[in-house]
């Protein structure tokens, strides 16, 4: 059944959500510390263990395949509803800091992947 | 007329499926037959989501008129966050392990770098507060980890809409730049692609950029960057934003 994948997806979610704010009161910070890595983290742990158990049903997958074909449509909505208006004025901070950024990133490139060949 | 409202304002999920359906439709569209494939989809959808913010009066962008208010609950916390998390069946350990050691340290450096390039540069441009500059910095490593990180260190709306803008101006940049650069970054192995995908995290930009250079490596980029998505959505808000504190 599909909405085993949905409780699967469910139970990552709130452990992870409730190890983000966890950390949050143990560092004494405001809001949830990566309570979504932490869930994404878990998934993967426990999508790598029901297939070696061959556990994991391709009915149930589909419950989280569902939900992840429908992140872009999500990010889509939430951007609709952000203040754009008064994020305009930022509009130069936002190109200059994506367009240097990851320049930056592409300049790396060949050097981290000459790390494995040394090695080798 | 009135009679059609009530039930938009009544159903307001329902119509942002309706509504985000479309958006995604003409995107594709426009995508496939304006820019020949060249500009992923998603990056126009998110791109046109921003564009329809403006119309909104204020804080909520669209969702500030009732018709639309469903947009505010399906691209809300709760939603995203539960979509982001499914994403990760993209990704496995054990797979991973075959990008070695050059991979998992391209999956962090790719957001550090990119985190600490834009907060420095958030920082110069008259951003002070270490909240905003976190959400920058996030921004910059791509358009999930911005708003995720915005929401949980509770930066405002504003600051957030820019860290999405940085998102979706990285996914085109990397998705235009990648064919004309492959060459020279030696980008035409699966152990180079692997690297690629995770110093530059935004999975959507790098599986159009490497579909456009070689449809053979897609996979291999789009596991790391799945990766690094993840790795930005843990580190940004937690290890990442206490450093900024640290400093402001």
């Amino acid at each position: 059944m599909k909405i085993y994948g949905v409780a699967i997806l469910a139970a990552c979610y709130l452990v992870g959500q409730f190890i983000g704010d966890w950390f949050g009161r143990v560092f004494e910070m405001s809001g949830n510390l990566g309570g979504v890595g932490f869930a994404m983290i878990l998934l993967i742990l426990l999508n790598d263990y029901l297939n070696k158990k061959k556990l994991l049903v391709p009915e149930t997958e589909q419950g989280i395949l569902f939900w992840s074909s429908m992140y872009i449509p999500v990010i889509v909505a939430m951007s609709a509803t952000q203040n754009v208006k008064a994020a305009l004025t930022g509009g130069w901070v936002a190109l200059i800091v994506a367009i240097t950024a990851t320049s930056v990133c592409f300049l790396l490139i060949p050097l981290i992947a000459k790390i494995n060949r040394i090695k080798n | 007329m009135q009679n059609i409202i009530n039930i938009l304002d009544k159903n307001g999920l329902i119509f942002a499926f309706l509504v985000v359906g479309v958006i995604m439709y003409l995107s594709f569209l426009i995508g496939k037959k304006v820019t020949n494939n060249k500009i992923p989809a998603a990056a126009i959808a998110i791109s046109f989501g921003l564009f329809i913010a403006y119309f909104g009066k204020g804080e909520k962008g669209i969702a500030s008129i009732p018709a639309f208010s469903g947009m505010a609950l399906l691209g809300g916390s709760m939603l995203r966050d539960f979509s982001i998390v499914s994403t990760a069946m993209g990704a496995s350990f054990s797979e991973i392990k075959k990008a070695g050691l050059a991979g998992v340290i391209s999956i962090v450096l790719g957001i550090v770098i990119a985190f600490f390039v834009g907060g420095v540069i958030a920082y110069f441009m008259g951003f002070t507060d270490a909240k905003s500059l976190t959400t920058i910095g996030a921004g910059a490593c791509t358009f999930i980890v911005g708003p995720v990180t915005g929401a949980a260190v509770g930066a405002s709306s504003e600051v957030i809409a820019i860290s999405i803008a940085i998102g979706v101006i990285k996914s085109v940049f990397v998705t235009i730049a990648t064919p004309i650069i492959a060459s020279k970054i030696q980008l035409n192995n699966p152990h180079t692609a692997m690297v690629y995908g995770g110093m530059l995290s935004t999975t959507s930009g790098v599986s159009a950029g490497l579909a456009a250079t070689d449809m053979k490596l897609v996979p291999y980029g789009a596991l790391t960057a799945t990766f690094s998505t993840g790795m930005g959505c843990l580190l940004c808000p937690s290890i990442l934003y206490y450093i900024v504190q640290q400093f402001i």
